[in-house]
């Protein structure tokens, strides 16, 4: 069967299939750039492991980061099935040609923000990542199987730090409401432009790339979202949040900010990539140390 | 030589291991792959890779390699206890 017949059939394309360039660009693009987006998604939580309250929560928040770690590696790997170097891929991100998503361009301020980002931004991705566990390529379709599976971890104990905070004293409670004010819109800009901005969202659901389009992903989102807000005893900060007797309708979302972060104005763009950038160039020793091994051959 | 085989049954799924043949080289390995473990469509796609060439973890190491994840619960979801009504999560 040709490309298109596999792809009118529902069927997944493999990584010797002959396909268009445009879709293998697009892949590329996308999952380097998903892939990039969880390797520096390590980082605002990762600064909270040396001052996590308990030594429970420090071994919940270090699997968390190691498991970031490891979705971006199976990213990478499902990258090079198309036949791009994971180097030149870094390579990429570090010079700023390739982005990340522009959540993790927000900071971590307090303990809270741990929680938060869990309940909040994980849950988005999830949002985000179960349609493309369907993706029409399937070495990326089988990676984000095995994301989604170890994301659920992730949002679950985000929640429960939540609801211990909200059911503290005044002070922690103060102090999960205001990450949860600092990142509900951030986590709503998670899912794109408006589906009138977003010129290559028609072309990627043709390649079965795309499920559904942003708008759709972020209504499922915000739907979710508002009654567990609820059970937490948190508001979220949106005026004009209000149940239609469908759906959860929430107002104007701030898409100059959105452009902002997106353009390296965010509050932490410059301070993500120089991090990762002398993460790189500190671990080159370790590269060079293991090569040289190799090279000797005792192992 | 010996060799391991790998088959993917359908499109979308990851090949996995089907067992093992002998043959003098990778062709020949593949087209008696195809005739030893897919002669009833169970493949569409089929890898063989020498034997020799696979690095595998010890049985005798078993416990040493494995035992590092068996004390770490928090790793699964349902070690978070969540009030009933919240959906979703």
């Amino acid at each position: 069967m040709d490309f298109d017949a596999l792809l009118a059939a529902d069927a997944r394309i493999e990584p010797r299939d002959r396909m268009p360039d445009g879709y293998r660009r697009t892949l590329i693009r996308q999952i380097a750039q998903h892939a990039h987006s969880e390797i520096i998604g390590m980082q605002p939580e990762g600064d909270w492991i040396t001052r996590a309250p308990s030594l429970r929560r420090k071994a919940i928040l270090l699997a968390k980061v190691q498991d970031e770690a490891g979705h971006g590696l199976y990213l990478y790997s499902a990258a090079e099935t198309l036949g791009v170097d994971r180097a030149d891929l870094l390579d990429l991100l570090h010079s700023g040609r390739q982005r990340y998503s522009s959540i993790f361009n927000y900071p971590a301020l307090g303990w809270a923000d741990v929680g938060t980002i869990g309940w909040l931004v994980d849950g988005a991705a999830i949002v985000n990542q179960v349609p493309i566990c369907r993706c029409s390529y399937g070495p990326y379709a089988r990676a984000m199987v095995r994301i989604c599976k170890e994301e659920s971890f992730h949002q679950r104990q985000g929640f429960e730090l939540l609801l211990t905070l909200a059911h503290g004293t005044a002070g922690q409670r103060a102090m999960a409401q205001d990450a949860v004010d600092r990142w509900w819109w951030p986590s709503l800009m998670m899912f794109g432009p408006p589906d009138e901005e977003s010129p290559n969202t028609a072309q990627s659901m043709a390649w079965g790339i795309k499920r559904h389009s942003n708008d759709e992903l972020r209504q499922r989102f915000v739907d979710m979202t508002v009654p567990q807000a609820e059970v937490l005893g948190l508001t979220l900060p949106d005026r004009d949040l209000s149940f239609d007797g469908e759906h959860w309708r929430y107002g104007e979302i701030d898409w100059a900010e959105f452009r902002a972060v997106l353009r390296g104005d965010g509050p932490c763009n410059a301070e993500r990539i120089a991090r990762r950038r002398a993460a790189h160039d500190d671990g080159a020793w370790v590269r060079e140390a293991a090569d040289a091994y190799a090279a000797k051959g005792v192992a | 030589m010996l060799w391991e085989v790998f088959v993917r049954s359908r499109r979308g799924l990851s090949h996995v291991h089907a067992g093992s043949l002998h043959a003098s080289d990778a062709a020949m390995a593949l087209r008696n792959a195809r005739d030893v473990y897919t002669r009833r469509n169970e493949g569409v796609s089929i890898w063989v890779v020498p034997a020799a060439e696979i690095t595998a973890s010890s049985p005798d190491e078993k416990e040493q390699f494995f035992d590092p994840a068996g004390d770490k619960v928090y790793r699964h979801p349902t070690f978070y206890e969540l009030p009933a009504e919240v959906r979703h999560l």
